[in-house]
């Protein structure tokens, strides 16, 4: 199980706990302001842009390519951005704390 | 408080329909949100239908729009299963298919488009022949792909559906055929160099693509079916999957008296001829600033976006819908990203990256004005035509078909 936490635009705090499935997924489950997943999880619409606390960057790992080139459809992107439909969920996760970009 | 009173309907629960329920509460509306569709499973994705979800053994859970839960927590009355009859929009109800009778304040028509089953002779009596738009064709078209020892796959139509499809079965172990009428696949909606390319892909995978076979009629003996073309060709198919089309879901409001032309004619805010009936998704024929015309789109992007502006019309903010259309396609390992509309393009580009024999872009204009890009295995081609598109600076011809230029909107620029 790892509880993740979501810091939403206007800075709500919500944090909720899963052990599988997309990042992108729990957000849309749980109707976190911000994270939309309009394609269904595959990469192709960047509407669930976070940026991941930089101290817990270890946790997600960086933007695949793909993720990058997509990222800069927003130009609110930055070296912390990532499209969370692209982290999996796990045991490591625990503790992520991650600023939806809106 | 909550209004009571206040009751916004909406027809069809998929991905318009869905997105605008939970839009109508984000935007604060406070009335009752019924919702109605006539497939009985929870709204699910569409899109990885005839990919992923074909592919893998996940249940339709894994792949809903919004949980179960989602829908009590926000308050929205889903109604699966059920049909809607009649709209009465003189005194703004709906009748449905359980003889119910229910009162709108507002009502969103979102339903959407059903497949085109074209009238070839013996089609009705084929043996496990499935269009494939719902959770519960793939389920059809799984089983009967599993209960055959053979394993033939014939797919009528060599368009995005079909296409995609033959890659999945393919995958599950099938020989599949694609029988096309056009001259070449894709035809409709995308410039030559794409259809050789995804011909190339579907032959180099091991899959039959065949155009200019026309499907005359259909014979089966209860076990096996043999698809004739009129050419005299033949096909031995266990499993038949149709993909020639859409027809719109325009006949509710058609008998509810309003006006039609491709689809549902809507305004800025998705608002219909009736000022308390919107019409979004699939279904809806609206204006596309981008490209000054109206457009009917099959895309989730616009039923998304379009869902989005209804909720806030509806709750009395002033939106107008000025998105750029933007569809995606996945086909064994590549991934397609298509933005804009190249329909009246009059010139092409294509921009192959060095290397990489499956990534290229292709840049469709008009004079010098971009109006589309296809982007294979190629994001960056994506969002630079993207940016390109929606801030109409000129692009440098020269410079965007030169691999040795970087990939970036301030080295195109003229």
């Amino acid at each position: 199980m790892a509880k993740i936490t979501f810091i939403t635009t206007d800075d709500e705090n919500i944090t909720l706990e899963a052990d599988s499935g997309s990042v992108m997924a729990l957000a849309v489950e749980n109707g976190v302001q911000g994270i939309d997943g309009d394609c269904g999880g595959v990469c192709s619409c960047a509407t669930c842009h976070v940026h991941v606390k930089p101290e817990h960057m270890s946790k997600t790992g960086d933007a695949s390519e793909i993720e990058q080139d997509m990222l800069e459809l927003d130009d609110n992107v930055n070296e912390f951005s990532r499209l969370c439909c692209q982290i999996e969920i796990t045991e490591d996760l625990d503790g992520l704390e991650l600023t939806v970009a809106g | 408080m909550a209004n009571n009173q206040q009751n916004c309907i909406v027809i069809g629960a998929s991905h318009a329909g869905v997105n605008l329920a939970f839009a109508l509460r984000k935007e604060g509306w406070e009335g009752a949100i019924t919702l109605f569709d006539t497939d009985p499973t929870l709204p699910y994705h569409r899109p990885p239908l005839s990919k992923a979800y074909l592919t893998s053994d996940d249940r339709i859970e894994k792949n809903l729009l919004k949980s179960a839960d989602s829908y009590q927590k926000q308050d929205i009355d889903l109604n699966l299963g059920v049909s809607v009859s009649t709209i009465s929009s003189t005194d703004n109800t709906i009748t449905t298919s359980d003889g119910n009778t229910h009162h709108y304040t507002k009502l969103v028509i979102a339903t959407g488009a059903r497949p085109f089953i074209p009238p070839i002779p013996g089609l009705k009596t084929a043996t496990n022949l499935y269009p494939l738009r719902t959770a519960a064709d793939v389920t059809n078209i799984k089983t009967a792909l599993h209960a055959s020892d053979t394993k033939r796959v014939v797919i009528i139509g060599g368009g995005y559906i079909g296409l995609e499809t033959a890659a999945s079965m393919k995958k599950l172990g099938a020989t599949v055929t694609v029988l096309e009428r056009e001259e070449r696949i894709l035809a409709r909606v995308t410039a030559p160099v794409m259809s050789e390319f995804f011909q190339k892909l579907h032959a180099e995978n091991g899959v039959e693509v065949l155009t200019q076979k026309d499907v005359s009629n259909i014979t089966s003996d209860g076990a096996q079916n043999i698809v004739h073309c009129a050419d005299g060709s033949q096909y031995p198919a266990d499993v038949i999957v149709v993909g020639v089309g859409i027809r719109v879901n325009t006949e509710l409001a058609d008998a509810a008296g309003i006006k039609l032309e491709n689809g549902i004619p809507v305004d800025e805010a998705a608002r219909t001829s009736d000022k308390d009936i919107y019409a979004i998704g699939d279904c809806s024929f609206h204006f596309n600033p981008h490209y000054g015309r109206n457009i009917r789109l099959e895309s989730v992007q616009n039923a998304v976006d379009q869902a989005k502006i209804a909720a806030a019309s509806i709750c009395e903010k002033d939106v107008s819908y000025d998105t750029l259309p933007w569809f995606w396609s996945d086909q064994y390992d590549v991934k397609l990203q298509m933005v804009g509309l190249s329909q009246g393009y009059n010139k092409i580009l294509v921009r192959q990256e060095p290397d990489e024999g499956h990534k290229f872009s292709v840049w469709y204009f008009k004079d010098n004005t971009l109006l589309a890009v296809d982007a294979v295995n190629n994001a960056k081609a994506y969002v630079v035509g993207t940016k390109f598109i929606k801030g109409g600076d000129p692009i440098d011809q020269t410079k965007l078909v030169d691999p040795n230029v970087e990939f970036k909107p301030a080295n195109l620029i003229i």
